[in-house]
C-alpha cells in the first residue's frame, strides 16, 4: 500500500534537495510554508498535527529543510507533508501539499460496508494504523 | 423638428404621435450617452440587412432588447421612460468585413441597460431580455451577443457556485496541480456493473474523478439507480486503495424538476461528493439545483451539452464567454470551458477568455481574448474550468502551459483507450501531470522542455511510455471558427 495524497505522491520520492527547490518556489510566490504530520492518514483525517507554526515571510528553503529534519527524527515512522499557504483575498488556502516522509510499512484501510435497506451500502473507511492507541505502533 | 444628437426626437409631441419612428428618433440611440457604474453593457456583433443603417441597425437591438415595439405607443409616457430604454452608445465597424473584404459589413453594438430592468438573481430574467425577440428581429441578418458587463450591484444578487474551486480543493484535500478526471466510455450500452468497473480501473490507476456523459440518464441499458449503486461501490474502494478522495460526477438530468431532486437525494444519501447536470435542462433548472447543491454540500458539475448550437459560429448567436459569466452567477462549480489543444472547437487565447471569467477575482479588459470590459465579481466564489475533449498525456505541458493548476484535466479516451488497461491509462495521466508540475515549480520551461520531461518520467514509468508512444501523432490541427476580431494597438517598447 503506498497512499498517493498530495502533489508528487506517483513519483519517486523526492529527495531532500528537490523538496528545497519546491519549497525556493513557494517562497518566490510569497507563500507561507508549513509542516505537518500523522500516523492517520485517512483521507479526511484533514487536522494533520502541525510542526511549529506555519513558517511566514521565510528568506529561503534552509529553514524549512531543517525543520523537517527535527521532525522526522522526532516521528521517522509518520507521514508528513510539507504545505504552502497563499493568503491572497479569494484564495486564503492550501496551494500547495506533497508528502516527504512515509512510515517504512504503510498498512493502507479497511473498507466497511453497512448493508441496509434496498441495495443502499453505507461505507467507512478505516486506517489500519489507527487500531492500536495512537503513537503505539506506527510511530 | 426638435432632434438632439443622434437623430433622437426630443420634443414630447413629436415623439408621441400615433405611428411609426426610426428607432433613433424614439431615443434608442445615444451616441453621447455615458455608461453608469450600474448600467448593464452588452457588445453585439451585428450584420444588418442591406440598405440598413447601422446606428439605426444598433438602435433597433437597443429598443427590442429592451421597451420597444414597432409603433409609438403612448402609454410610455406613465412611465419613466428614458431610463427603460436600452441604449446604443456606440458602434465600431469589425475589423475585416465590410468594403474592400470578402465579408459582408459587421458592427460591434455597445448598449446600455439600466439595472432597474432586471429582476434580482434571476438568469431566466436577464436572458429573456438580451436575447429574447431581438436575434429574431428582421432589420438584421445576424447578431450575436459578444460580452456583457454585469454591474457589480446585480452581481451581489448571485449566491454563485455553491462549492467554488477553494472549498472544493478543501474538501478533496488536494492542492497545487491540476486535478485530473475522465469520461466513462463507451457513452452508452454499459450496464451498471460493466461500468462501475470502468470508474473503479480509473480511479484506482490515480485519477481525482469520473464522470457520467452528458447522455447518460436512465437508458434501458442501464438505470440511474443501478449506475449510481456501482459508481458509488467503485468510488469507494478506489479511496480506500489510494487514501485519496475520488468522486464520480452522477448525471442527475431528468426530465423533470421533480425527477432530478430525486436522484440528487439518492446519490447525497450514498455518499457522493459530487452531481452533474446538462446545460439543455435551462437556466431556472440550473439555479434550483445550485440551492439545493448549497444546502447539501454536493459540487455542481456543469456539461455544456448543446452551447455549440448557438456560441460557435461567429456572426450569430451568443459567444460562450456570456454563456460562462451567466453560469458563475447562477452558481456551478465545474464548467467544461474547452481545451484548445482537443477535438472540440476552441482557439487557445480565446479559450483562455473563458478561463478568466471563471477564475478571476476581476476579469481584465483584453481583446486579444475576446474580453471586451472589466468584470468585478465583488467576491463571487471561482469557477473550476474543466478541459475535456481529445487530449492525452503527451499534451500534459501545453495543457499546464495554457491553463494553471485550477484546472479538471479530463482524460475519456486518453485514459480508457491505454493499450496496457485503464488503470495504465490512469496513472500514465497522474504521473504525466506530477511530474509537470514539479517540473514547472522547478523552474523549467515546460512549453519548450515538456516532451523531454515526459520523456524522462516514462523511463521509469512504463504505463506513460506506452501512452506516449500510441497517442504521439494525434493532433488536432483545425483553424478554430471563433477568434477574437481586433485590431492590435501597437505599444510602445
Amino acid at each position: 500500500m503506498h497512499i498517493t495524497q498530495g502533489q508528487f505522491s506517483f513519483l519517486p520520492a523526492l529527495t531532500d534537495e528537490e523538496i528545497r527547490v519546491q519549497v525556493d518556489y513557494a517562497i518566490s510566490k510569497g507563500w507561507a510554508v508549513s509542516i505537518e504530520w500523522t500516523d492517520d492518514p485517512h483521507p479526511r483525517n484533514v487536522y494533520w498535527t502541525m510542526w511549529e507554526l506555519p513558517m511566514f515571510k521565510i528568506q529561503d528553503g534552509a529553514a524549512v529543510l531543517f525543520e523537517l529534519t527535527a521532525c522526522r527524527k522526532a516521528c521517522p515512522n509518520a507521514y508528513i507533508k510539507v504545505n504552502a499557504f497563499d493568503n491572497t483575498r479569494g484564495v486564503e488556502s492550501m496551494v500547495m501539499s506533497f508528502i516527504v516522509n512515509r512510515p517504512a510499512v504503510e498498512p493502507g484501510f479497511r473498507l466497511v460496508r453497512q448493508e441496509d435497506a434496498g441495495r443502499m451500502i453505507r461505507y467507512t473507511t478505516v486506517a489500519y494504523s489507527t487500531d492500536t492507541p495512537p503513537g503505539t505502533t506506527h510511530v | 423638428m426638435n432632434t438632439q444628437s443622434g437623430g433622437r426626437i426630443t420634443d414630447i409631441k413629436e415623439r408621441y404621435k400615433g405611428g411609426v419612428l426610426k428607432y433613433k428618433q424614439m431615443g434608442y440611440w445615444r451616441p453621447d450617452y455615458e455608461p453608469k457604474d450600474t448600467d448593464f453593457i452588452c457588445v453585439f456583433r451585428i450584420t444588418p440587412q442591406d440598405g440598413v443603417d447601422p446606428e439605426e441597425a444598433a438602435a433597433a437591438v437597443a429598443g427590442e432588447s429592451s421597451t420597444a415595439t414597432w409603433t409609438v405607443v403612448w402609454t410610455d409616457m406613465l412611465t419613466a421612460y428614458e431610463d427603460y430604454q436600452g441604449k446604443a452608445y456606440r458602434i465600431d465597424p469589425v475589423p475585416g468585413t465590410g468594403a474592400g473584404t470578402d465579408k459582408e459589413a459587421q458592427y460591434f453594438a455597445y448598449i446600455a441597460y439600466d439595472i432597474i430592468l432586471f429582476e434580482e438573481g434571476s438568469i431566466a430574467n436577464v436572458t429573456a431580455s438580451l436575447i429574447g425577440n431581438v436575434f429574431s428581429f428582421k432589420p438584421l441578418k445576424a447578431a450575436r451577443l459578444e460580452d456583457i458587463r454585469i454591474p457589480a450591484a446585480y452581481v451581489k444578487t448571485f449566491k454563485g457556485p455553491p462549492t467554488g474551486i477553494i472549498v472544493e480543493r478543501e474538501r478533496l484535500d488536494k492542492y497545487g496541480r491540476p486535478l485530473l478526471g475522465a469520461t466513462m466510455k463507451p457513452k452508452l450500452g454499459l450496464s451498471g456493473k460493466n461500468y462501475g468497473r470502468v470508474v473503479y480501473e480509473g480511479l484506482t490507476g490515480g485519477l481525482d474523478f469520473t464522470k457520467d456523459d452528458e447522455n447518460i440518464n436512465s437508458q434501458p441499458f442501464m438505470h440511474w439507480r443501478d449506475r449510481f449503486l456501482f459508481c458509488m461501490e467503485a468510488v469507494n474502494r478506489a479511496q480506500a486503495n489510494s487514501g485519496e478522495i475520488k468522486g464520480h460526477y452522477l448525471n442527475i438530468t431528468a426530465a423533470t424538476m421533480e425527477d432530478m431532486y430525486e436522484r440528487a437525494e439518492f446519490a447525497k444519501s450514498l455518499g457522493s461528493n459530487i452531481i452533474m447536470i446538462d446545460l439543455v435542462i435551462g437556466w431556472t433548472a440550473i439555479q434550483s439545483i445550485s440551492n439545493w447543491s448549497r444546502k447539501n454540500d454536493m459540487i455542481l458539475h456543469m456539461h455544456r451539452a448543446g452551447h455549440g448550437t448557438y456560441t460557435r459560429q461567429k456572426n450569430h448567436g451568443v459567444s460562450f464567454r456570456v454563456i460562462a459569466k451567466w453560469l458563475r452567477l447562477a452558481g456551478v462549480d465545474h464548467l467544461h470551458a474547452g481545451t484548445a489543444v482537443g477535438k472540440l472547437e476552441g482557439d487557445p487565447m480565446t479559450v483562455q477568455g473563458y478561463y478568466n471569467v471563471c477564475r478571476d477575482s476581476v476579469t481584465k479588459q483584453d481583446y486579444s481574448r475576446g474580453l471586451f470590459f472589466d468584470q468585478d465579481w465583488v467576491d463571487l466564489r471561482k469557477v473550476m474550468p474543466v478541459a475535456s475533449g481529445g487530449i492525452h498525456a503527451g499534451q500534459m505541458h501545453q495543457l499546464l502551459h495554457l491553463f494553471g493548476d485550477d484546472v479538471v484535466l479530463q482524460f475519456g479516451g486518453g485514459t480508457i483507450g491505454h493499450p496496457a488497461g485503464i488503470q495504465a491509462g490512469a496513472t500514465a495521466n497522474r504521473v504525466g501531470i506530477e511530474a509537470m508540475v514539479k517540473a514547472r515549480n522547478e523552474g523549467r520551461d515546460i512549453l519548450n522542455e515538456g516532451p523531454e520531461i515526459l520523456k524522462a518520467a516514462a523511463r521509469w514509468c512504463k504505463p506513460l511510455e506506452q501512452a506516449l508512444e500510441t497517442w504521439k501523432d494525434v493532433s488536432f490541427n483545425y483553424a478554430s471558427t471563433d477568434t477574437p476580431d481586433f485590431v492590435a494597438t501597437p505599444t510602445a517598447v
